[in-house]
C-alpha cells in the first residue's frame, strides 16, 4: 500500500514548509486528548532556533479502557514510524523516541523489528532515500506510571527520571527533551500523517465537520455487545456508534457512556444524537480524551464510577503539588462517604467546592482534569448521589415528595 | 560533562552484595546487568530501563542491586530509589512464585473486576500487593491491559485471561500451582 512512498514524497518534492503547510491544512488536531491542531503545533516547533530538535511520540496509552494505540503500534507500526520521520523531516529534526508502555510487550517486540526493518532498507538512519535527511528513533519503555503520559512528565521520563510534570510554559515546543525545542504527538496523530500527505490536505478535511477533520478510533468497551475498535468519520452520532455498532446492551438500557477516562466524563443517554466532535463533547462536559468509550447500563452505579476514577487519580497522583496530592484524597474519602450512606447534602457542597479547587489550582492536567468525572455525574446524575445520602435526608426527602 | 568511562573496571567483585541467591546465579545476575550498562554506555538517562533489566533478573529490585546501579551510573542512591519507587512496576520487595494481575481498568471495573479480586482477596488470605506466607501467589492489579475487549481480564504468570468469572480466575491459580 505504497509504504514509505509518502516520506520520498515529502523529502524530493515538498519542502519543509509546505509539508507544515499541509498538515495545517488538512486540519488535523491531535488524537491524544487535547486535540491541538498539529500543523500549528509542528510549526511551532520549526520556528524554534538551536540546531538539536527531537521528535516524540507518546505511546504511553494510559486511559484504562483505551487501546486504540496498542491495536496500531501492533499492527502498522512502519506507519508511524513514518509518521515521525516526516515530522522530523518538517521541524528540523534527526532524533525521534518513541515512549511506550511496558504493558504492551507486543508493541514493543514489533516497533523493534520494524525500526530494524526500516534500518536495513535505509529508511530509517542516514541519508533516507539517499536524500540529506538523517532521522533514528529510539524506544523508550514506561514503567507504569499514568501520569508519564503528560508530556513534560514523559520528557522527565526518556531523561530517566521522576515523570514528575514541570509548569508550562515553557512548553516542550521551547524547552524539551534536554532542553531542546521538542515536538510531542500521539501515535493516533502520527498515523494520520501518511495518508494526508499522500492524498492531500483537501481530501483529508472533507471528512469529519467544521472543527474536528478526518476520523476517530474509538475503542467501544463495557456493558456494549460488541466491544472493540471503531473508526468513524468525526461527527458520526453516539447513537450510531453504540447502539448500532456496538448493539447497545444485551439486557436492559444503555444509561450512558463515558469518554475521556479519568479526565472525562459521562454522557448519559438522552444526549446520544449529539455529533462527535472535540467541541461539542466538551460542551458537553467530557471530552474526547484519547478515544476510550465505556457503556454503561442501569446496573452501574454513577458514584461509584466517580469514586472509581477518584481512586485512580489518587493512586496515580505524582505528589508534586498539594491541590492534587491532597485533594484527590480527600474527594475519594467524601465519595466513600456517599457510597457508603454516610454523607449529608452538605458533604456534597463541600465536595463540589473542593472538586472546583483541585481543578483551578492543580499544576499539571492530572490534577486540573481529576474532579470531572465526579462533576459530570454530579450534573446527569444528581438523584444517585442523593439516593445514597444517610437514610433519616432521605426519609426527609421521600417525606417532602 | 566529564567522560563517563564505560572502562572503568566494574568494582562489583569487591563490593559483591550478600544476596539470598546462591552466589553462582547472582553472578549471572549481575553479568547480565553489566551487559546492559555497558550497551547504555553507562549513561544516567537509562537509569529505567536499567532497572528494568535488573528485576527482570533479580525478580525485585533489592537495596544491594539499587546501591550497585548507583555506582555503576555515578549516581546518588537517592536518585536510583527516588526512580525505583516512582513507577509501579518497580518491586522493592520480593514476589511470589507466581503471579496473578488482575486488571482494574474502567472497562474491567465496569463488569465486575472488582468482586472477582475480592474473592481472590479472600480466598489467598491477602490483599492485593501483598504475596501468600507460603512464597507461592503474588495477587497484584493493573489500570488497564490493553484488553478490555476481553473484560474483565486478568494476567496469569504472563497470560492474559479473559471475560473471567471468579470461578475461572481460582482455577486459573490453582492450575499455575499444581504444574509446579
Ligand atoms: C495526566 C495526563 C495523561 C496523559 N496521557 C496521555 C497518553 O497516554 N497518550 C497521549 O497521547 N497523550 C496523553 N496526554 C496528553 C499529552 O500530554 C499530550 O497533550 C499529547 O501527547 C500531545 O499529542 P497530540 O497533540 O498528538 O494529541 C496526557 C495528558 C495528561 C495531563
Ligand atoms: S496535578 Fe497531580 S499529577 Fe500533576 S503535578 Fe500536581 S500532584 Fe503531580
Ligand atoms: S480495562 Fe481491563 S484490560 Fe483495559
Amino acid at each position: 500500500m505504497g509504504g514509505y512512498e509518502p516520506l520520498y514524497h515529502a523529502l524530493y518534492e515538498l519542502s519543509s514548509a509546505a509539508v507544515i503547510e499541509e498538515i495545517t491544512k488538512s486540519g488535523l488536531r491531535g488524537r491524544g486528548g487535547g486535540g491541538y491542531p498539529t500543523g500549528l503545533k509542528w510549526a511551532t516547533v520549526a520556528k524554534m532556533p538551536g540546531k538539536q530538535k527531537y521528535v516524540i511520540c507518546n505511546a504511553d496509552e494510559g486511559d484504562p479502557g483505551a487501546f486504540m494505540d496498542r491495536s496500531v503500534l501492533e499492527s502498522d507500526p512502519h506507519r508511524v514510524l513514518e509518521g515521525m520521520a516526516i515530522a522530523g523531516y518538517a521541524i528540523g529534526a534527526n532524533h525521534g523516541f518513541i515512549y511506550v508502555r511496558a504493558e504492551y510487550p507486543l508493541a514493543i517486540q514489533r516497533l523493534t523489528k520494524a525500526i530494524q526493518q526500516a534500518k536495513k532498507y535505509g529508511l530509517l538512519g542516514s541519508q533516507i532515500f539517499e536524500s540529506g535527511f538523517d532521522f533514528k528513533i529510539d524506544i523508550r519503555i514506561g514503567a507504569g506510571a499514568f501520569v508519564c503520559g503528560e508530556e513534560t512528565a514523559l520528557i522527565h521520563s526518556i531523561e530517566g527520571g521522576r515523570g514528575n510534570p514541570r509548569p508550562r510554559p515553557p512548553y516542550p515546543a521551547e524547552v524539551g527533551l534536554w532542553g531542546c525545542p521538542t515536538l510531542i504527538n500521539n501515535v493516533e496523530t502520527y498515523a494520520n500523517i501518511t495518508p494526508i500527505i499522500r492524498k492531500g490536505a483537501e481530501w483529508y478535511s472533507s471528512i469529519g465537520t467544521a472543527g474536528s477533520k478526518g476520523t476517530k478510533v474509538f475503542a467501544l468497551t463495557g456493558k456494549v455487545q460488541h466491544t472493540g475498535l471503531v473508526e468513524v468519520p468525526m461527527g458520526t452520532t453516539l447513537r450510531q456508534i453504540v447502539e448500532e455498532m456496538g448493539g447497545g446492551v444485551a439486557e436492559g438500557r444503555v444509561k450512558a457512556v463515558q469518554t475521556g477516562g479519568p479526565s472525562g466524563g459521562c454522557i448519559p443517554a438522552v444526549f446520544f444524537d449529539t455529533p462527535v466532535d472535540y467541541e461539542s463533547l466538551q460542551q458537553l462536559g467530557t471530552m474526547m480524551g484519547s478515544g476510550g468509550m465505556i457503556v454503561m447500563d442501569d446496573a452501574t452505579s454513577m458514584v461509584e464510577i466517580a469514586q472509581f476514577y477518584m481512586d485512580f487519580c489518587r493512586g496515580e497522583s505524582c505528589g508534586k503539588c498539594v491541590p492534587c496530592r491532597a485533594g484527590t484524597v480527600q474527594l475519594h474519602e467524601m465519595l466513600t462517604k456517599i457510597v457508603n450512606h454516610q454523607a449529608t447534602e452538605t458533604d456534597i457542597e463541600q465536595m463540589e467546592a473542593l472538586c472546583q479547587m483541585v481543578k483551578e489550582m492543580s499544576l499539571c492536567g492530572l490534577g486540573q482534569s481529576a474532579p470531572n468525572p465526579v462533576l459530570s455525574t454530579l450534573r446527569y446524575f444528581k438523584e444517585e448521589y442523593l439516593a445514597r445520602l444517610r437514610p433519616e435526608v432521605e426519609t426527609f426527602a421521600t417525606a417532602k415528595d | 560533562m566529564p567522560a563517563l568511562s564505560p572502562q572503568a573496571p566494574p568494582d562489583r567483585l569487591t563490593q559483591h552484595p550478600s544476596s539470598p541467591q546462591d552466589s553462582a546465579t547472582c553472578d549471572r545476575h549481575y553479568k547480565t546487568l553489566d551487559t546492559t550498562l555497558k550497551r547504555n554506555h553507562y549513561q544516567p538517562d537509562a537509569l529505567i530501563e536499567v532497572l528494568h533489566k535488573a528485576q527482570e533478573s533479580f525478580g525485585y529490585l533489592e537495596d544491594e542491586v539499587l546501591l550497585y546501579i548507583a555506582r555503576q551510573l555515578k549516581q546518588p542512591l537517592s536518585r536510583v530509589y527516588g526512580v525505583a519507587s516512582f513507577y509501579h512496576l518497580f518491586s522493592l520487595k520480593p514476589s511470589g512464585i507466581h503471579n496473578c494481575v488482575v486488571c482494574l481498568g474502567t472497562a474491567c471495573y465496569v463488569k465486575g473486576a472488582r468482586q472477582i479480586l475480592d474473592r481472590l482477596e479472600l480466598e489467598l488470605a491477602i490483599k492485593v500487593g501483598e504475596t501468600t506466607s507460603d512464597g507461592q501467589i503474588s495477587l497484584l492489579s493493573a489500570r488497564c491491559l490493553g484488553a478490555c475487549g476481553l473484560a474483565p481480564a486478568a494476567v496469569f504468570d504472563g497470560e492474559v485471561g479473559g471475560k473471567l468469572t471468579a470461578e475461572d480466575a481460582l482455577a486459573r491459580l490453582q492450575a499455575l500451582t499444581i504444574n509446579d
